[in-house]
């Protein structure tokens, strides 16, 4: 199938995906223009003010968005998931361009024809109005066009808080590893970027900048008001469901939404949100009604307690300390997606490898792979090798889990660290060593809820319980496999996998 | 005589801070070297004295050129009078009220001001820049234009040609000429202008000095010009006032200024000129 009847295949979602975006891109625009311009003029009127503010705006734009979305989760008013802190987010960086141009536009107009206008008995505002503005306003339209297309491909980050948009292709195509997925978000959102910037060239260009620069204000506004109308989300009825950004979780995702709507709940989903803390600072403040956690993560990265060996212990401790959140934590779904080291079958039966112990006498000779992250948790690498007492040979390669199995397939390294859940392990065939010292913590799939949304939902949390103990490690890899390497549509497998499990009626 | 003053200085003295507390940040060397900067918070602000206790009056519908090298003092004094500038002492009357008691708007829109490449919105075609002030002061369109293309014609520009244009569009004599029929629009009885013919080549300067002669006459306007051309002083003045270092050196008539200039800076700023 080629892209364009792929993309084709999409049209109706990719229509509201592109809307989506262009609402984000104008709003956020419109808005820091709003903003940026009165704050721009007041800077060329209290210079004093002017280096300070262009530091603050130029200091934003060195965050990340991701980090930025970090900040911005937990504040009252601007945070939390969804659309809001999107907009707050691309309105922060769209503000340092307007503002710069808006200063530098009003600076740079002829001090002789300023002066001509004080002293013909122009009052400031009229001075700015009459002269400041219209001769900065190719300078300050540059601005904005900078900020507007800049801010196409800045939207497509808003996926990973669940604000929708183009990204939404794009991450999920990252977090499935399907290079069309990612086209088909990034090639719209290029389009719509030249679009955007031809649109602003044309006013920029236009024999009466003023008039048109009014009147793409004005349609933007009007078709951003029709939007915010048309848009009103049937929110506070509807279970919102979230997942992280990989496949496991997108998968899982379906599978509650699924399950939730085949019970007559009404389902919002919120998949691919950027990351474990943004997770679970959704369930905290309510934007989430669900998702599905690992009890080691809860433990170490949100709890940040020790590790612990023991699976019971773990989620003892975590349901414990989550009641004190106001969380509730369901009976586990029964696979533990921990740390998995795999090698390739025929060294595993060469060098007689069936327990991670086996590998300390080949250890010097064997090169290991595995992702960054690896190397810096408090259950990584280090730990590893001290309970295990060997060390390898080469220093550990890092690369992307997408990467990890192609490299050890291929024979570039010859142990990798992966998920006990990765698809590619029975699909390859790989080898899963035991983990005899019981060195990884126990990373058993929950799903996380809080009470308030668990009372608002009466059904709720049986709902979510009749899941568990229904998926197993072998499972839950073959729905990976599925998605990752079968290129199959997450939905349809959560869909299989509730059919086979006799979880839905039909 | 009976005649009134349009306007009144006495006395007047201005001083700008060059460096210290509030000074304008400056490009260029300090004048006392690197050094200095290291004492810089702790140093006395320093002064230029641009007015030194000036003292004149024009006499309605009189021409009164202050000529003065660059730095003389004679712009700071031009522009005390419709209060660009604010003197630090002295007094500043203009027509019959001291510029303190008008309403500063209001001051600056009953005088013309015209300024060297007459300083024309870029934005604005020649018709609405010399209609700005009636604008300013709310008068009607259709009188706006009315008045815009009767002043064009004033100013030996032919309306129909040349309302639509775009200053840019212009010569420097043909902008030189709109700067004057803009500060003419709202009939001001007092006209102020800073080297108004300074970039013209010498060919058109002098045709259009005439003609603001004539039209001088005709017109009857008080006029304060601002040059440091001495022949132009001596052709457009009824009376001339010599300036330096912020003070008056000596006032006069053109032929006074001419024939018998005072000793000293006078004399030799003159004959450098005219010999």
């Amino acid at each position: 199938m080629s892209f364009l009847h792929f993309l084709a295949s999409r049209r109706a979602e990719l229509m509201t995906l592109t809307a989506q975006h262009l609402v984000l891109v104008a709003a956020s625009t419109a808005a820091a223009v709003a903003l940026g311009l009165p704050l721009g003029i007041a800077m060329t009127r209290l210079r004093r003010l002017a280096r300070p503010i262009l530091a603050l705006a130029g200091l934003v734009q060195t965050i990340p968005s991701l980090a930025l979305f970090g900040f911005l989760i937990p504040l009252p008013l601007l945070g939390g998931i969804g659309t809001r802190t999107a907009l707050v987010a691309l309105i922060l960086y769209a503000l340092l361009p307007i503002l710069q141009n808006t200063y530098a536009g009003i600076n740079q107009v002829d001090r002789t024809v300023l002066e001509a206008a004080t002293a013909l008995g122009m009052t400031g505002g009229q001075r700015l109005r009459m002269v400041e503005l219209p001769l900065a306003l190719p300078v300050i339209l540059a601005g904005v066009r900078i900020a507007a297309v800049v801010s196409v491909g800045t939207a497509t980050i808003a996926a990973a808080i669940g604000a929708g948009g183009l990204g939404t292709y794009v991450f999920r195509g990252i977090a499935t590893v399907d290079a069309r997925l990612i086209l088909a978000g990034a090639v719209p959102a290029a389009v719509l970027a030249l679009l955007v910037d031809a649109l602003l060239g044309a006013v920029e260009k236009s024999r009466r900048p003023f008039r048109a620069a009014t009147a793409l204000a004005v349609g933007t506004l009007l078709t951003l008001g029709a939007a915010l109308v048309m848009s009103r989300p049937a929110r506070g009825t509807a279970v919102v469901v979230g997942s992280k950004n990989f496949t496991e979780q997108v998968v899982l995702g379906e599978i509650v939404s699924q399950l939730l709507e085949s019970r007559g709940f009404e389902v919002q989903r919120k998949l691919n949100l950027g990351g474990t803390n943004l997770c679970h600072q959704g369930v905290l403040s309510g934007e989430l009604d669900v998702y599905i956690e690992y009890t080691g993560t809860a433990l170490a990265d949100i709890l940040r307690q020790p590790a612990h060996s023991d699976p019971a212990v773990v989620l003892q401790e975590v349901r414990q300390r989550y009641r004190e959140l106001g969380l509730v934590v369901a009976d586990p779904l029964g696979f533990n997606n921990t740390y998995a080291l795999a090698v390739r079958p025929d060294d595993a039966q060469r060098l007689g490898l069936r327990r991670i112990s086996d590998l300390a006498p080949h250890a010097r000779t064997l090169r290991v792979g595995l992702f960054g992250e690896f190397l810096e948790r408090p259950d990584g690498m280090k730990g590893l090798l001290a309970t295990y007492g060997f060390r390898f040979g080469t220093p550990p390669r890092e690369m992307d889990l997408g990467l990890l199995y192609t490299a050890l397939v291929n024979r570039q390294v010859d142990v990798v660290v992966g998920s006990a859940t990765d698809g590619l392990i029975s699909a390859l065939g790989l080898v899963v060593l035991e983990d005899d010292r019981r060195y990884f913590p126990p990373y058993d799939a929950v799903s996380i809820s809080s009470e308030k949304s668990l009372q608002r939902h009466p059904g709720l949390h049986e709902a979510l319980n009749a899941l568990a103990g229904r998926i197993d490690e072998d499972g839950m890899r073959r729905m990976n496999h599925a998605v990752d390497s079968e290129r199959r549509d997450p939905a349809q497998v959560a869909r299989e996998f509730l059919d086979g499990a006799g979880l839905v009626r039909r | 005589m009976g005649r009134v003053n349009a306007v009144e200085l006495e006395d007047v003295r201005k001083r700008f801070t060059v460096r210290g507390s509030g000074a304008q940040p400056r490009s260029g060397v300090s004048p006392r070297g690197p050094s200095a900067r290291i004492h810089s918070r702790r140093e006395p602000p320093e002064y230029h004295v641009a007015l030194d206790g000036v003292s004149l009056s024009v006499e309605e519908g009189q021409v009164l050129v202050l000529l003065g090298r660059s730095g003389s003092g004679k712009t700071t004094d031009l522009r005390t009078i419709n209060r660009m500038v604010d003197p630090d002492e002295g007094r500043v009357a203009v027509l019959g009220r001291e510029v303190h008691g008008w309403d500063v708007i209001d001051l600056r829109r009953r005088v013309g001001y015209v300024i060297q490449e007459a300083g024309l919105l870029p934005h604005f075609t020649v018709a609405d820049n010399v209609a700005l002030v009636p604008r300013l002061l709310g008068w009607p369109p259709e009188r706006r234009t009315a008045r815009a293309r009767e002043l064009l014609a004033v100013g030996g520009l032919e309306p129909d040609r040349f309302a639509g244009l775009l200053p840019r569009q212009l010569s420097g004599g043909e902008r030189q000429r709109v700067g004057l029929a803009r500060a003419l629009a709202a009939d001001p009885p007092l006209l102020l202008m800073d080297e108004p013919f300074g970039a013209l080549d010498p060919l058109t300067r002098r045709r259009i000095q005439d003609e603001f002669r004539a039209l001088q006459g005709r017109l009857g306007k008080t006029v304060v010009l601002v040059t440091h051309d001495v022949p132009e002083a001596l052709r457009l003045g009824d009376s001339v006032a010599v300036m330096d270092a912020g003070r008056v050196l000596q006032r006069g008539r053109p032929r006074e200024i001419r024939e018998q200039p005072q000793e000293g800076f006078v004399r030799d700023f003159v004959n450098a000129a005219l010999l």
